[in-house]
């Protein structure tokens, strides 16, 4: 029988009428009955959303550490309810059906689950790097003293929705923290992945958390538009045309296109060779589906060779039997996309000015298929100038441009940059890297840009999204 | 309740009264005198029961713009003057849909299926939707009228509406729905009003704001939109708290007013046409001669037969599932309608 993943409602298990079939994507086999909310109801529950920040904000924010952190080894270890029909899911029958619906190889799953996992035990430290240093029990009485200074925080929401995507596990790594820190969560799980959310929450509910703290909605655009427009503080995940449009909310952290670099200074390019290693990992970890991927190296000079060394270094990395323990490229959840991109990759190199490079040293074309899922070959292109519409893009799939350029005119042309690893030692460079308003997250060395701390702001600092400092004097 | 086959008979020799009636150049309309006039065959000999109408090209709304509106009056309605009802018309000229008195005999069929529980009987009503140069306007009022109580108005322009969702103004879809919603709950404070027609959205709208139980409301008539199962538990249940009368309709300025049998568990809505004044059928979409089978959805095909209007095989914008007939109705019925081709739209969503 085929599990029914329901609506959760301030953590009451609610069942539509409205089934929509999770299918494999590799077979087309039904994998998963999801609940799906009409949008009224979403809107219903947003107004309730009081209810369940009073129950989270009695929990003393220590004790919402304690259970986080125990709410990981479970979502790691146990045995976790799935659905409203008494089904249970096992860690490997996460994986399984993961990889079913979302393409990805049991590898990337374990490697993401990992991550994930990880997390909630350092929610702490995270809530540490965001607030500075506050003591947590401030959040529970609401005021306090900091360094002998008063302080006073409030809520600017009753609620956090979030609007989830289906490419990476780990994202859901953004929201984890907001339950520390007392805001309950509205998810709106991505269509092909509503299985790390629902595993996620049922972790917590079974380390102790209030299951009011939990919403969860399957629910079409309507549905989410209700989320986006109601809620007080909202996390989305969208390509370019979703970040444009509500870029200029406040109530709104935009998580989109992450065109993060790889910027080699002119101080270090002639031992590029030593550095081929960052950029391999960070244009092809977790098969490239993350914003902190490389997408764009920018170099001085060699940027042939660079480009061709890279091209020739990912081009084993081929499509490999989902349990294949070496499989490191992920299949296309819709398999649409794969053929999508590749032909706008073509359409691009038909511009002059790119070339592309991985196509002179692997065998195949970049789009494949095998045992039924869609697959695209790593490919490099080199770039003459970041005019070229190339230089710039970002796809679900281990891609990346090189461009060469000095490296006086590298930090005018980067444009918004998610994660920027800058290698190099030069102390002048190194202070208009500080300064450059276009990099998010920069790295000063041989860091690739996948491997992200948590505990510092990530597209803003979470706990200033739902918290502000107000001024407090007591006369009591 | 009548046999399907004694449904049939009725249908069928309803079907030969009005083309009679249409095709005659004593009572018949220029625009379908003209027509005839450029066939072949003559509509009165041809057309003997209803599966003959599939004789007749699939008629085309877009007449109703181009065409004057006199043109579509029968001659046996001499010169007496004739409302204008308007449908569509975000932009350009609207189409337009002539009458006399068919919205008065679809509404007071309409009310039969009332129940007084319900819909108590002297109880007023509030309409909260699109009036303006519409036939469900002068509709509502006269149900109420016909049922014994009074109508309340609030208007909503669903072409200013339509124009602010393609300009993605959906923050400013939101203000003008809560102007509505304010002017409703207001008069429904301070009136005695038991009855309701609105949209859904409306509904679900003033449902957000207060009660409408709470507000005396008993019954809802509710048309206007698709209303899948899960839609209508949730004003089922909890906008209305399973304690007023959800009525949902399907109907249009073309055909009148389809009515659907009582809620059942699954929720899922089966509306059946006022025949044999108008006839729903299923049709295969790729080859509209074709029904399609119990259970299947194909697109919806609207004829409409009355003295006032002839209009045979009208392809509506919407699908629906063909249903088995329902008593009280013994003809087919269409369910869980939706707008034609929403499994067709891609909806491509971001992938970071």
């Amino acid at each position: 029988m085929l599990p029914e993943i329901p609506i959760l409602r301030l953590g009451k298990v609610y069942q539509s009428l409205d089934l929509q079939l999770l299918k494999a994507v590799a077979t087309g086999e039904a994998v998963a009955k999801v609940s799906f909310a009409n949008d009224g109801l979403v809107k219903g529950d947003l107004r309730r959303m009081d209810e369940a920040r009073d129950v989270l904000r009695k929990v003393p924010c220590q004790q919402l550490l304690e259970i986080t952190a125990k709410a990981g080894e479970i979502f790691l270890n146990d045995t976790l309810p799935l659905g409203a029909d008494g089904s249970m899911q096992s860690p490997d029958d996460y994986l399984r059906q993961l990889a079913a619906t979302s393409g990805l190889p049991h590898t990337l799953i374990r490697m993401n689950m990992q991550r994930l996992g990880n997390i909630f035990g350092e929610v702490g430290t995270i809530l540490q790097g965001l607030t500075r240093g506050l003591d947590v029990s401030i959040l529970d009485r609401g005021y306090g003293e900091q360094s002998g200074v008063p302080v006073s925080f409030n809520a600017v929401t009753n609620c956090l929705g979030v609007i989830m995507p289906s490419n990476s596990p780990a994202v859901n790594a953004l929201w984890i923290p907001a339950i520390a820190m007392k805001i309950p969560v509205i998810i709106k799980p991505g269509r092909e992945e509503p299985w790390t959310p629902w595993r996620v929450i049922q972790a917590f509910i079974k380390a102790g958390c209030p299951p009011e703290a939990f919403s969860y909605y399957p629910t079409s655009h309507e549905g989410s538009g209700a989320i986006i427009r109601r809620a007080g503080r909202v996390m989305l995940f969208g390509d370019d045309s979703t970040v444009a449009q509500h870029t200029h909310d406040p109530r709104i952290e935009v998580h989109g296109s992450g065109r993060s670099k790889i910027l080699i200074g002119e101080d270090k390019i002639e031992h590029w060779r030593d550095y081929l290693d960052v950029m391999i990992e960070s244009v092809s970890a977790n098969s490239g589906r993350s914003c902190i991927n490389t997408s764009t190296i920018v170099v001085p000079k060699y940027a042939d060779e660079i480009a061709k060394a890279l091209a020739e270094a990912l081009v084993d990395m081929r499509p490999l039997a989902a349990n294949d323990p070496a499989a490191r490229l992920s299949g296309f959840a819709n398999p649409q996309f794969a053929e999508w991109i590749s032909e706008a990759i073509d359409t691009d190199l038909e511009t002059k000015g790119a070339r592309d490079v991985s196509a002179t040293v692997r065998v195949d074309e970049r789009f494949q298929t095998r045992d039924g899922m869609h697959y695209l070959l790593p490919t490099v292109t080199r770039c003459d100038s970041f005019e070229h519409p190339l230089s710039n893009k970002e796809y679900l799939f281990p891609f990346a441009s090189v461009v060469e350029l000095d490296q006086a005119s590298m930090l005018d042309q980067i444009g918004p940059s998610l994660v920027v690893t800058a290698i190099t030692e030069d102390q002048d460079w190194i202070t208009r890297l500080l300064e450059c308003p276009d990099i998010d997250r920069l790295n000063v060395g041989a860091h690739p840009t996948n491997r992200v701390q948590w505990n510092q702001p990530h597209e803003g600092n979470l706990f200033e999204f739902l918290y502000r400092r107000r001024a407090i004097q007591i006369a009591v | 309740m009548i046999t399907e086959s004694e449904a049939n008979d009725k249908l069928d020799a309803h079907l030969r009264e009005m083309v009679a009636w249409h095709f005659s150049p004593e009572t018949g309309c220029p625009f379908w005198l003209d027509w005839a006039a450029g066939q072949d065959w003559d509509p009165r000999e041809k057309i003997q029961t209803f599966a003959d109408i599939n004789l007749f090209p699939h008629f085309e709304d877009e007449w109703l713009r181009d065409e004057k509106n006199e043109r579509f009056v029968p001659k046996g309605f001499g010169n007496r003057p004739f409302n204008v009802f308007e449908t569509g018309g975000t932009t350009g000229l609207p189409k337009q849909r002539i009458g006399w008195d068919d919205y008065k005999i679809d509404y007071e069929m309409f009310s039969d299926q009332l129940e007084d529980e319900f819909f108590p009987r002297g109880a007023n009503w509030m309409m909260v939707g699109p009036t303006g140069p519409r036939r469900l306007r002068l509709a509502i009022e006269h149900l109420a009228n016909h049922r014994g109580g009074s109508c309340y108005f609030v208007d909503m322009d669903p072409r200013w509406v339509k124009k602010l969702i393609g300009r993605k103004q959906i923050d400013e879809v939101e203000r003008y729905a809560k102007h509505i919603v304010d002017q409703a709950v207001e008069i429904l404070k301070h009136r005695d009003i038991q009855c309701l027609f609105t949209t859904p959205r409306i509904l679900e709208a003033i449902g957000e704001r207060t009660s409408v139980p709470g507000l005396g409301i008993k019954g809802v008539f509710c048309g206007g939109t698709t209303m899948t199962p899960q839609a209508v538990r949730f004003w089922v249940e909890e906008v209305l708290e399973g304690k007023a009368r959800l009525v949902p309709t399907y109907g249009n300025t073309l055909m009148g007013l389809a009515c659907s049998v009582p809620l059942d568990e699954t929720y899922s809505v089966t509306y059946y046409a006022p025949q044999p004044r108008a006839v729903l059928r299923v049709v295969d979409s790729k080859q509209t001669d074709r029904i399609v089978a119990y259970g299947e959805y194909g697109r919806v095909e609207l004829t409409t037969l009355t003295k006032e209007f002839f209009m045979p095989r009208f392809l509506e914008r919407d699908e629906a599932i063909r249903r088995e007939p329902h008593a009280p109705y013994a003809w087919d019925g269409v369910g869980d309608v939706r707008p034609f081709g929403a499994l067709e739209k891609k909806i491509i969503e971001g992938v970071y």
